[in-house]
This record gives structure tokens, sequence and C-alpha cells, in this order.
């Protein structure tokens, strides 16, 4: 620095006896300390004006998230008044037991009368087009609960058509809103079962997220079984047994980089090995489970390398010196001492896995599927990629279910989070 | 059997040798003071392992090469004599039979298929016999021979710890093995695409659109400069211009300016941030950040700006990254010495002046190697792109203008109806390589910057 930070002070060492006590009263002086605290307000607003920005960043999205996805586990349904008796349904009571009930009353016209019964009571608003797909299906809940409901006239409450509803919310056109309030003496809130115990449909008000959400769960189940075991071994042998070389070095170096590679490098390794090679089943949960068990094994091997790496030597010195052998001081004494910041460190890496989504595309898990998976092997999709899949939908009913299912994926990672940060205040001892 | 069956009739069998080799070596434990080397449940194990593993192994191997033989016995019975010659045709065929006869599928759409599904059928419940009946042999025999080890003198415990050494061995090696797995899988289908598309073409062309590829000459539109620019341009520009400030004075402020309380309260804030997935961040950049963009872009005066521009992509990443780069300066501006800043804060100087002139400074090097990280996971950010950036790849320094990266087609080729090994399919493994050099180089690089600025201060 050539220039003194005090004015009139010498600045060459040459004339060290020139100088005198700064004044501090002067006009100039008195300036310059006054800019100098300016700077260092603004310096300090600055930076309070980054954190409060991002935090308000994240209040905004998740707030926003929150109000359109609210509708989401709520329909509207519409009271219906039906007169099965006059519908001429041909159903005998012997065959609403068992079964072939479901097929039966399909058989019997039950849709079309259901259809015809709206299209009497409501012919002004459009009939049958009010109703949600679902609408004939509570009806043959209703039937097959209480069969005694074909022979008398009853008022069932059906879930509406997607524009109705969107209406009914407060959404939708100005047109669709009149329509709404006209029949609002009919309308009325409940909690969307289908959404919460359905799977994947094309109309959105029968669109559930049990599908994907049981799918998340087998796919995670893979994922723990493979990338826990295998996490936790590696990085036993990587901090307790393994011999300074080459090798080792090589299996560090891997796995630091396999911690840092994109996620749908995996998916691309997923489809060329699982899929294209071993000709595994596409879009099923034990693929995904595989291909996030790499993906999450490193995160594993890394946070387990800490925790184990954390216990004291003087530990694994009392043990050696009771005549322990290596393989039952890690494992009765270093292990158990680990384990919570092993399962804090598993916790974050199955929470990351859960919200991931592009490697799973790759291995082909965007399919529609409208069942939920019965078994490892069966077609399945996970809660992040039907999100994706909603959001990519044209029809207007399908915004309120992705920002729905995006509150539910956010419920479970904020439950995984949590559990990981009680874990590490409870158990995690400060050596 | 079925699997689940045999494993369970495999895994009792271990547990009875489990059992009794314990009990057999705790009786000739008692009544003596003589020193043993094993404890009775190391018998116990060694018998288990012994039963277990010939079986499992057997087994392992077993799933890898049956479904081969099967065919194999399928293609010599009678039916199979009409069956067209080796191609796509006799693989769909074969396919759909052997999914007639696991029950897996009720209708075939080929009737040859539905002949041969029932030659499948018993071949498959041949070779299923054979696998049970050689499994169960195998685990009685290798746990009948562990258990006639199972003497005094005999000492489990080295065998058994030398099963556990193995197995801590073999779980480190699966990264070795994924890692070259990745390498392979990627270079092996990159080779067959540089064997259609001369690599040149892919590396400097700068026409991408591999909607309409001309077969004659596929190379004229799989161009992928545009795509590197587009990521450059939406995951380390603009990315970066809005983390890099925001996590920066963050870091700064958390660590210097903040009481103990608000940081503790703040820091995981900024950590959920991290945490949200990014297909919510696809999702809000897609529904609200996008059409705010376009807005903004058309009051500017931009009246072509696009719903699906650079900026919205691309400030939204940089949102997600910026607890990324606060940590990663935390970490470095933590790293340099008291003594420093002491010094400066003696001399006279503000906080904002030691800050600005000696922390930083000094951090800079850890700032630099933290950014680095940064622009490789920005790069490699695929649900952002996917959902809010456009397919159109086009060479533009405008941020309202719509830009592709190299991920987000690599989403698209591979997602869409083709062949497996057509050149659109080949093409997203030749940019899987590439992204996966890219940030394999970034990596190393921050970390050599990263370990040299810590070694100078150690």
């Amino acid at each position: 620095m050539s220039k003194s930070l005090v004015p009139g002070a010498p600045v060459s060492a040459a004339a060290p006896a020139e100088r005198r006590p700064t004044d501090w009263r002067t006009a100039s002086m008195q300036r310059r300390v006054r800019q100098r605290y300016a700077a260092e307000r603004r310096f300090r607003l600055l930076g309070l004006a980054a954190v409060v920005a991002s935090a308000a960043f994240l209040l905004f999205l998740l707030a926003s998230m929150l109000a359109r996805g609210a509708g989401g586990f709520v329909e509207t349904r519409i009271a219906l008044p039906l007169d099965l008796a006059r519908a001429g349904l041909s159903v005998t009571p012997a065959q609403l037991r068992g079964p072939r009930a479901d097929l039966a009353l399909a058989g019997a016209g039950l849709e079309r009368a259901v259809d015809a019964a709206a299209g009497t009571v409501f012919p002004r608003a459009g009939g049958a087009v009010l109703l949600s797909d679902a609408a004939w299906l509570r009806v043959r809940e209703a039937v097959k609960r209480d069969p005694s409901l074909l022979r008398r006239r009853v008022t069932i409450e059906v879930p509406v058509a997607s524009r109705l509803d969107i209406a009914f919310k407060g959404g939708g056109t100005r047109a669709e809103r009149a329509l709404a309030r006209s029949l609002a003496p009919h309308l009325s809130r409940g909690l969307n079962r289908d959404f919460l115990g359905g799977a994947d449909s094309t109309d959105p008000t029968r669109a559930g997220i049990w599908g994907a959400l049981k799918g998340s769960l087998l796919t995670m189940l893979v994922t723990l079984l493979l990338a826990f075991p295998i996490g936790v071994l590696s990085a036993l042998y990587l901090e307790e047994y393994a011999p300074r070389n080459r090798w080792t070095d090589l299996i560090e170096v891997s796995i630091n980089n396999l911690a840092a590679v994109p996620s749908i490098i995996f998916g691309l390794l997923g489809l060329a090995v699982f899929l294209g090679t071993f000709h595994m089943p596409r879009s099923a949960a034990l693929v995904g489970g595989l291909t996030l068990a790499l993906m999450t094994t490193p995160v594993i091997v890394i946070a387990a390398r800490n925790a184990v790496g954390a216990v004291p030597p003087s530990i694994r010195d009392a043990a050696r010196a009771l005549g322990a052998s290596p393989v039952q001081v890690v494992f009765h004494h270093v292990l158990p001492l680990a384990l919570p910041g092993i399962l804090t460190g598993t916790i974050i890496g199955m929470a990351r896995a859960l919200g991931e989504t592009a490697p799973l595309l790759m291995i082909g898990m965007r399919a529609f599927i409208a069942a939920p998976p019965e078994r490892l092997t069966d077609p399945a999709t996970v809660l992040p990629v039907q999100i994706f899949l909603w959001s990519d939908d044209v029809q207007t009913g399908f915004i309120e279910k992705t920002s729905a299912a995006i509150i539910v994926l956010l419920v479970f990672l904020l439950a995984m989070n949590g559990l990981a940060i009680y874990l590490r205040n409870r158990f995690e001892t400060r050596w | 059997m079925s699997p689940l069956a045999l494993a369970f009739v495999i895994t009792a069998l271990a547990l009875i040798g489990w059992v009794t080799a314990r009990a057999r070596a705790a009786r000739f434990r008692r009544g003596t003071t003589r020193r043993f080397s094993s404890l009775p449940q190391h018998h116990g194990w060694f018998v288990a392992m012994g039963t277990l593993l010939p079986a499992l192994l057997f087994l392992a191997v077993w799933h890898l090469t049956a479904p081969a033989l099967v065919t194999e016995a399928v293609l010599t019975t009678p039916g199979a004599a009409t069956l067209p010659p080796p191609g796509l045709d006799r693989v769909a065929i074969l396919a759909e039979a052997r999914n007639l006869a696991a029950g897996r599928s009720y209708g075939a759409f080929h009737p040859l298929s539905e002949q041969l599904a029932p030659a499948y059928a018993a071949a498959q419940r041949r070779y299923d016999w054979i696998a049970t009946a050689v499994a169960l042999l195998l685990a009685f025999v290798g746990g009948a021979l562990s258990f006639l080890r199972v003497r005094p003198g005999f000492s489990a415990r080295t065998h058994v710890e030398r099963v556990i050494m193995g197995a801590l061995l073999g779980a480190s090696l699966i990264a070795i093995v994924t890692t070259i797995g990745i390498i392979v899988s990627l270079l092996f289908e990159s080779a067959r695409f540089f064997h259609v598309v001369p690599i040149s073409d892919f590396l400097l062309g700068t026409h991408w659109s591999p909607q309409a590829i001309d077969p004659r000459d596929p190379g004229a539109s799989l161009g992928a400069v545009p795509l590197f620019w587009g990521t450059f341009f939406i995951g380390a520009v603009i990315a970066m211009a809005v983390a890099i400030p925001f996590g920066l004075m963050s870091a700064i402020y958390l660590t210097q300016y903040a009481r103990p309380a608000t940081r503790r309260w703040v820091k995981p804030m900024l950590e959920i941030l991290a945490g949200v997935p990014t297909v919510v961040y696809g999702y809000f950049a897609a529904l609200t950040v996008a059409p705010a963009v376009r807005d903004l872009g058309v009051a500017l005066g931009v009246s072509w700006a696009s719903s699906e521009s650079a900026l919205a992509a691309g400030a939204v990443m940089g949102v997600m990254i910026i607890p990324f780069v606060s940590s990663m300066a935390d970490d470095s501006l933590a790293a340099v010495p008291a003594a420093m800043r002491d010094g400066s804060l003696a001399m006279g100087a503000t906080s904002s002046e030691t800050i600005r002139q000696v922390l930083l400074p000094a951090a800079l090097p850890g700032v630099v190697g933290g950014v680095l990280l940064a622009v490789s996971r920005a790069i490699g950010e695929t649900m952002i792109v996917v959902m809010a950036a456009s397919g159109v790849a086009t060479l533009t320094l405008n941020p309202f203008a719509s830009a592709t990266t190299v991920t987000k087609q690599i989403v698209d080729l591979l997602t869409g109806e083709a062949a497996f090994d057509s050149a659109k399919t080949l093409a997203a493994f030749a940019l899987g390589l590439t992204l996966f050099v890219i940030t394999l180089l970034l990596n190393v690089v921050a970390l050599i910057v990263v370990r040299r600025y810590r070694e100078a201060y150690e």
C-alpha cells in the first residue's frame, strides 16, 4: 500500500522524525471516520440483506406451494339426488355380494344412470359434464355397502368435474365461477380420499398420490438395504483396516469422485447396465433402488468415515489391551459408538435419494402407472417423478395436485431431516 | 420352489447349524480350565457361514446363467423350428413367450410366442428344480463339513474374521466397480456413437436438432457447441451471478456479524434451501419465475423474451446453490488464522475493511475452489433445466432468450420413443461422457486448489 491511511502522515521511512500524533478532531478526519463507518454499516446491511433475501426466497417458495397445494387435499362434492329404482338397473341383490359386485354394477349401466340423474337435476348447468369420472364409483361403493339404495330415492354426495372444482375453490374463468356460485347450495367440500389413497389418473379429480408414494417407499427400501450395509462396511474398512497403499488411495479417490458425479450420470449407468446388459424390467422399483443405491453409497461412506474417525483411539486401545481381536474392537466398540453419526448421515443421504428425479427418468420411471406397485419388479413411479409428470400435464386441475404432491414430498423430507437432527442432538457424543 | 422359500429354507438350515454348533462348542468348554481361542458363538457363525455362502454363491451364478440355459432348452423343442432367424423379431417373440410363461402378461401379441410359452414354462420348471436341489445339497454338505470341524482346538474365530474382512474389502471395492462401470458404459456407448458421427462434428458443430437427423450425414445436426454454451451460460454465468454474491455475503454476515443465537437459527434454514428437491425448484421456476422473467423482459423492451428463458432457469439454480457456496466460503473464512484478523482490527481497521482487505484475499483460494465445485454441481443439475429451460439450442448472449443444456438434452433424447441404439440415444451417452469429464476436471482442480490453500495455513 503506497498511500498512508492517515493524511499528512509521512509514507517514507526516511523521515520518521516529523511524525506527529494524528489530530482526529479536524473536519477532514471526522469526515473520513464518518465515511468509514458508513461503509461499515453498508457492508453489514448488505450481508444482512443477502441472508434475508435467501430466507425470504425459501419462505416464498414454501408459502406458494402451500397456498397452491392445499386445495389438492380437498375435493368439491355435489349433492346428487338419485332414484336408482327407476333407473332400470338389472342387478339382483345376490350379485352384489362377493368380488364380482363391481363388474355386475358396471355391466348394469350404473354409470349411465348416474349421468342421467345429473342431467335431470342440473339440466341447465350441463348435467353429466359436472361430474367427475369418479362420481359413479362413489355411488357404486355406496350401493355395495348398502344394497337397499337400489330400491329407494337417495341423495349421494359425489365429486364434481375438475373445472367446477377449481371454480368453486376460486379459480378458473369468470363463467365457470358464476356456474359454481349458481350451484353453490348443492356443493360442499370434503377430504379428497382419492388423492391420498389412489394412483395416477388422467382425470385430475381422481389422480392420487399413494401409488407414487408406495413406489418411493419400495425404491427407498431397496436403496437402504444396499447402500447402508455397503456404505458402513466400506467406511469401516477404509477407516480401521485399510493399509496405506495405492489401492486404498484409488478407492478413496473413486468414492470422493462418485459423491460429486451429477446424478443424471448414475441414470445413464443404470440404463446401460441394469436395463441394457442385465435386461431388468423397465421402470421397476428394484432398478430405481439399485441406481439410487449406487448414488447414495458414497454419501453414506463419507458420513460414516467421519463418524468412525471421531471415536477416540483410547477406546480402541482399551479394547485391544483387554484381548479383543481387531474385528471385535471395531464391531463391539467402535461401531456402536459411531452409530448415531452414521445413522444421521444415512438419513440425510436417503432424503437426498428420495427427492432425486433425473436418474429415475433415465431408467424409464416416467410411464403412466395407474395402479400402485405390488412387487419390486412391477412398473412403478416415485413421488418426485409423479410431480414432474403432473407438472407437464396441460389440464389446469393438475396444478394444485402437483403442489399438493410437493407438500407430501416436503413433509417426508422434513420428517427425515428432523429425525436426523434429533438423532444428532440426542445421541452424538462430543469426545 | 420360489426363490423366497428357497432362501428361507437355506437360512433355516444355517440357523440350525448356528444353534447346534454353538451348543456343541459350549459343551466342550464345560468343566475344563483350558483357554480357547474362539467363543461358542464363533463356532456357530462358522457353521452358519459354511451353510449359507456356498449355496448363495451358487444361486448368484445360477441366476446369471439360467435364463440362457432355459432359452437354449426351448430352442431345441420342435416348436422353435419356425422361429425367424436371429434378430429383433426373434428376441421379441422369445421375450413375450418368457413373460407368458412367467404369468407376467396375459395376451400374446405374436401367435408363435403363445406356442412356445408351455415349452418355456416346462424348461423353467425343470431348471428351477435343479437349482433348488443343488442349492439345498450345497447348503447341507457345506454345513455338515463345517460342523465336523467344530473341535476344541479349532480356531473358528480366525475363519469367521477372515470372512468378515473379505466382506469389508468387497464392500469398499464396490466404489471402484461403480466408477469403472460408469466410465466403461459411457465410453462404450460413446464409441458406438462416434462410429456414426465424427467426433469433430459433435464437439465443434454449431447446429443441434436431433428431431430431424439426416441419415446420410447425422453429424450435421448433432453439433453440441450450442449445448455447451447453454450449459456454461446457465450454470456458470447466470447461476453463479446469483449464488456468489448471495452465498458469499451471507457467509460473511453469519460468520463475522451475526450473534451466535441468530447463526444457530439461520444456518439450518439456509441448509433447508439445499435440501429442497430439485424437481420442486424446477416446478417453481417453470410456474412462477419464468413468466415473471418474461414479463420483465417485455417491460425492458425485449419483445420476444422467451417464457423458457435462460435467466429463469439460471436464477433459480443460483438460489439452489447459495447454501453450497455459503458453506464453502464459511469453511475457508474460518480457516484464515485468527492472528491475521486480530492484527488488522488492532491497527484500527473496521470490520468490513478487515473482511474485504485481509480475510477475503487470504481466503480467496478456498472460495475459488468452492465456486468451482458449485459450478460443477450447477452444470450437472438436471430437473430445473428440464422443467424451466427450453429444448431449442441457440447460441445467444441474451439472458431473456431461450437456451438449452447438456443435461436437458440427455433427458429429451432418452425419454423419446427411439430404439436403444439409434444415433439419438447414443448421442445422449456421448453428452453424458462430456458432462462426466467436465465435472471430473472441475472437481479435481477445485480439490487441488483447496488442498494447496489448506496447506498454506497449517
